[in-house]
């Protein structure tokens, strides 16, 4: 049973970092119809500048914070100067442009920084909290709780603001958003500073667990694609369950099965989603009368 | 109100409108017919600035409108209701209203939504539910009453009566018609060109991207050359 929870609580941690990064794709899915590769990117940034900002003797919680305004300023820059440009280029080309900006973030990253694993101090120490038996690191706690503010936020955001509901509007139909006046280039924009927002915090939470370094997005994007694919393209609801889900799946994968293919399940249930439902959990069907 | 002068516009290499010039006078209703492919939904995607164009001057209360973007011109008064009830699907009725005044600051945009609620009762009832799921005449409603909700000057309205049943077209008519009456100007497209020029103050027709015709909506429905060609009445 303790066993059984240890594995429960770990996956759900990992999950929820996951289901952030699937939010991210989904955000920006959204808004613009691009899958934005670069989305790992903003989480290693999370981590990376506040691992370098408080070695610079900044205070943790402004160190992080920093963090977040650099992942956004670079989120509008690519959206500024990637994508926008490219506007009405093919899912292709843009997704291409994602992935060229992945590998450039990256390249920049192992310059401005440097190639090493970084960690962060845990927010609130390292003594592990017996719950039930099992042994959970505190960071775990702020990992779920964090992810927990980030998903009611943007619920918020989208369900009871008119500016949230422009961005709904602009994914269900670009053409009637245009012509009721919604500015779809300044929704583009804001989808891509949110979901830089998201991935930065998503990071920042993780490192104190998982260590950080300048390629750990390429990972955790597919992961966190994997789990979007798997709740359904487009949908926020669908990124958080298939996040955690994902994330679940490898916990028990690598603990009743074998660590050595921890990796590996996220892959395969891509290619299962593939397969077997390409929609997803929660795809979009088709409701709308003709 | 709305001057157009010979604009112009491509779809990749073929050119949709090839050089169109059209008046709308402050506080009338004009129709623009003509058969499928013409140019009609091509020319208003253009004036709202969706589509994009080649050459050509567009005015709006006497003001240059064609660099402006779809939002701008939205903003001086101008707002459209799409072909094919381009609802937001995802959301609610009311939330789609609420939509139509984005780019409105004052407070009444609730007022306003009860009159859309008093012109198509239909839609108060549903105003919970999701647009998705009308019917299409409701959807229809729905496109024409969240273009009011932009408090236009200027409406266009592109297919109001596609798909509709008698009874809801002549509904959809009388709707436009007592828009007139508050005094919002109207640039309507029809393929059910009898309707609209029985109700418009001038008509258009347009042919393969040009004015073809031009004059009163009566004069239009009585001559005889665009009743065959048009209208469908021998």
């Amino acid at each position: 049973m303790a066993e059984f929870l240890q594995f429960l609580i770990s996956g759900l941690t990992v999950g929820a970092v996951y289901a952030l990064v699937a939010l991210g794709f989904t955000l920006i899915y959204n808004a613009s119809g691009v899958v934005n590769f670069a989305q790992g990117e903003f989480v290693m940034l999370g981590g990376m500048v506040t691992v370098f900002v408080s070695a610079a003797g900044v205070p943790l919680p402004l160190a992080a914070v920093i963090a977040i305004g650099v992942a956004v300023a670079i989120g509008l820059l690519l959206h500024r100067f990637a994508i926008e440009p490219a506007r009405g280029a093919s899912a292709v080309t843009l997704i291409i442009i994602t992935i060229g900006a992945s590998i450039l973030l990256r390249g920049l990253a192992a310059i401005v920084f440097d190639k090493q694993f970084h960690k962060l101090p845990a927010f609130t120490g390292d003594t592990p909290v017996d719950v039930l038996g099992a042994a959970v690191q505190p960071q775990s706690f702020w990992v779920l709780g964090g992810t927990a503010v980030v998903v009611l936020a943007l619920y918020v955001f989208l369900e009871h603001t008119i500016t949230g509901k422009a961005v709904l509007a602009t994914a269900a139909n670009r053409l009637a958003a245009r012509l009721v006046g919604i500015n779809t280039t300044t929704i583009m924009a804001l989808a891509f500073g949110g979901s830089a927002a998201i991935g930065a915090i998503a990071g920042i939470l993780v490192t104190p667990i998982t260590l950080t370094s300048y390629d750990v997005g390429t990972l955790l994007a597919l992961k966190g694609f994997a789990a979007a694919m798997l709740g359904g393209m487009g949908n926020p609801l669908g990124a958080v369950v298939g996040g955690l889900l994902l994330g679940l799946l490898e916990a028990f994968g690598a603990g009743y099965i074998s660590s050595t293919y921890k990796d590996a399940f996220a892959f395969v249930v891509i290619l299962i989603v593939l397969f077997a439902a390409p929609q997803g959990l929660f795809g979009r069907r088709v409701v709308e009368r003709v | 109100m709305l001057e157009v002068r010979n604009l112009r516009s491509v779809y990749g290499r073929i050119e949709v409108l090839k050089g169109i010039d059209l008046d709308v006078q402050t506080g009338e209703i004009v129709a623009l017919v003509g058969s499928n492919g013409a140019g009609k939904t091509t020319l208003l995607r253009a004036l709202s600035g969706v589509q994009p164009i080649t050459s050509g001057e567009i005015r709006f209360k006497g003001q240059r409108i064609d660099r402006l973007p779809p939002h701008k011109r939205v903003e001086l008064g101008m707002t459209q209701s799409p072909e094919g009830r381009q609802v937001f699907g995802p959301l609610t009725v009311e939330d789609n209203l609420r939509l139509g005044a984005y780019r409105r600051r004052d407070k009444a945009i609730d007022q306003d939504r009860d009159r859309i609620f008093t012109m198509f009762p239909v839609l108060a009832e549903k105003r919970h539910l999701l647009a998705g799921g009308l019917s299409g005449g409701q959807q229809q409603m729905l496109a024409i009453g969240r273009a009011l909700m932009g408090r236009p000057k200027l409406l266009l309205l592109d297919e109001p009566s596609l798909g509709l049943s008698p009874l809801l077209v002549d509904q959809i008519l009388d709707a436009i018609v007592s828009l007139k009456k508050d005094g919002i100007t109207v640039l309507l497209v029809e393929q059910n060109a009898s309707a609209a020029l029985a109700i418009a103050d001038r008509g258009y027709v347009l042919e393969t991207g040009k004015v073809a015709h031009c004059g009163a909506g009566s004069a239009l429905l009585a001559d005889p050359k665009i009743k065959a060609a048009y209208l469908g009445i021998a």
